[in-house]
């Protein structure tokens, strides 16, 4: 174990702010990234069973 | 080679009728080499050091705004479609087109570029350096810049995303362009830089019409 | 053999392709987060404090990780680039495009850490570096691929034109690697070198190698959650589309 306590690990020797500033971002950018995508995923399935649905209601 | 020779004597002689389009490149080879000491400052020593990269970051942005002409025109008229089809390799007949682009755009870049760099006060000797440099550098910029046109051809944002694609593929040839006078300056010798240069133009002319040529393809579809 | 090879030529199809996406990533998520779980571990808990950089170092897990990732997908890009125009399949193209935004991504976190990195070892956020130096080019040449298949409107014409690009930038990547690194040895004036990573502890090296396997996996299921979405926009009128279990009401 290297750290005393939580404050010495979210100090980080007093590079808190530059370790937490990557690892952070790089966990948000991938938190977003992953958002996104569902998103993008679920507004084409979204907008193709309404065509789908719009194109059946039309036959019946 | 007929075909070839023919290609080329015709993009020149189109090139001729308008000269205005090779000329306002020149001008602003000009203007863009102008506007460093007004933003720097001119301070004689200081504007030695930074001669080489201005003059060659000023060379690729010039190469990079004559792009568009090299087959934009063709394309609009019909004629590059004439191109794909006939018997001639394509590929052949894209490099007669790079090959007059250079003589349009880069050769007078190579002989401006020593009258710019007296602006700068740089020694006779590396002015030769750079010319030299240019001369070879500047159809790699032409060849890998085809493949840049060939791609967007007709697309939406063209120029500006042909310079999104090129310029970054034009950065060995401008470390190497603008190292090679640096050197020299330096008392290090050109040398080596020019011959990394020439293995660069060596792949550019091997491989470039290649790339451009398929890209062209793409964009006939 | 030939069996074999009409198998793979099977899941050359969207239509195949789609299912088994959707049931492989799942897989690679879990594996992922195991991997990032583990690595996470060893990044702070087990790599012990570095004599010369301090706590600053453990930056590296993200830095060096995010970096290979970064070349790694765009020599993947390039590989479905290659598939693509040699088979004329509609999925290589895709796939690309798929893992394009991932492979941007990890440019761009490589830089941002790298900066975040250099600050307090070397005063600057930015050093001029080759590797740095080499990832910001890289880091444009996705833009450049992102920017092109999005400019053009047909999406045949947009994935061969992405696949000249990412083809004649994986051939240029090694001779601009080549060039930066030329260019920074002979400017020694900024020659603090960002590779110059404290020695590499032995549990350093298994923390890195076991974050860049978790971004992999990562990278692998979102790229395949990705292309269902691409297959899903391409393939809209296809009477397959219409058959699936999600599309039904």
């Amino acid at each position: 174990m290297n750290w005393g306590s939580a404050g010495e690990f979210f100090a980080m020797g007093g590079y808190g702010l530059y370790v937490w500033g990557s690892f952070g971002v790089t966990a948000a950018a991938l938190l977003i990234e992953v958002v996104l995508v569902r998103q993008r995923f679920s507004a084409v399935r979204r907008s193709l069973r309404r065509e789908l649905a719009a194109d059946r209601d039309t036959q019946d | 080679m007929n075909a070839f020779i023919a290609i080329v004597r015709r993009d020149l002689l189109l090139a001729a009728r308008r000269k205005s389009e090779v000329l306002t490149a020149l001008f602003f080879f000009m203007i863009v080499v102008s506007l460093f000491p007004l933003g720097i400052g001119p301070e004689t020593a200081m504007l030695r050091r930074i001669a080489p990269g201005v003059l060659w970051v000023a060379a690729l942005l010039a190469a990079m705004l004559s792009l568009n002409r090299l087959f934009a025109a063709d394309h609009q008229d019909g004629t590059l479609e004439q191109m794909s089809l006939s018997p001639t390799p394509l590929a052949l007949l894209v490099s007669g087109k790079v090959l007059a682009h250079w003589l349009t755009s880069g050769l007078p870049l190579v002989l401006l570029a020593p009258v710019l760099g007296l602006q700068f006060d740089l020694s006779p000797r590396a002015l030769g350096v750079l010319m030299i440099s240019l001369l070879l550098g500047t159809p790699v910029l032409s060849l890998v810049g085809a493949i840049g046109a060939a791609l967007t051809l007709g697309v939406r944002g063209g120029g500006v995303l042909l310079s999104l694609l090129v310029l970054p593929l034009y950065i060995p040839a401008l470390i190497f362009g603008a190292g090679a006078v640096e050197a020299d300056v330096a008392g290090l010798g050109a040398g080596g830089h020019l011959s990394l240069l020439g293995a660069l133009l060596a792949l550019g002319v091997f491989f470039a019409p290649w790339a451009a040529t398929a890209a062209l393809r793409i964009a006939l579809e | 053999m030939s069996q074999r090879l009409v198998n793979w030529f099977k899941f050359a199809s969207p239509a195949s392709f789609y299912p088994l996406a959707g049931k492989m990533w799942p897989w690679f998520a879990a594996i992922g987060t195991v991997l990032a779980a583990a690595g996470l571990w060893i990044s702070f808990f087990v790599a012990p404090t570095d004599f010369q950089q301090g706590e600053g170092y453990r930056i590296i897990f993200i830095h060096v990780p995010a970096s290979w990732m970064s070349m790694f997908i765009y020599c993947v890009m390039a590989f479905w680039a290659a598939i693509g125009i040699t088979f004329n399949t509609r999925l290589s193209g895709m796939m690309s495009s798929a893992l394009a935004p991932t492979g941007a991504l990890f440019a761009f976190l490589s830089l941002w850490t790298g900066a975040l990195w250099g600050k307090p070892m070397w005063g600057a956020w930015w050093v001029w570096d080759a590797r740095l130096t080499s990832e910001l080019i890289l880091f444009f040449l996705y833009i450049g691929y992102i920017a092109l298949t999005a400019a053009i409107d047909d999406p045949r014409r947009a994935d061969k034109a992405g696949a000249i690009i990412s083809l004649v930038g994986v051939v240029n990547v090694p001779i601009i690697y080549f060039s930066v690194k030329w260019w920074n040895t002979l400017h020694q004036g900024a020659s603090v070198s960002l590779t110059k990573a404290p020695s590499m502890a032995a549990t350093m090296l298994w923390g890195m190698l076991i974050m860049a396997l978790a971004f992999w996996m990562y990278s692998i299921a979102i790229a395949l959650y990705r292309v269902r979405a691409i297959i899903l926009e391409r393939e809209r009128h296809t009477a397959w589309v219409a058959e699936l279990p999600e599309m039904q009401r």
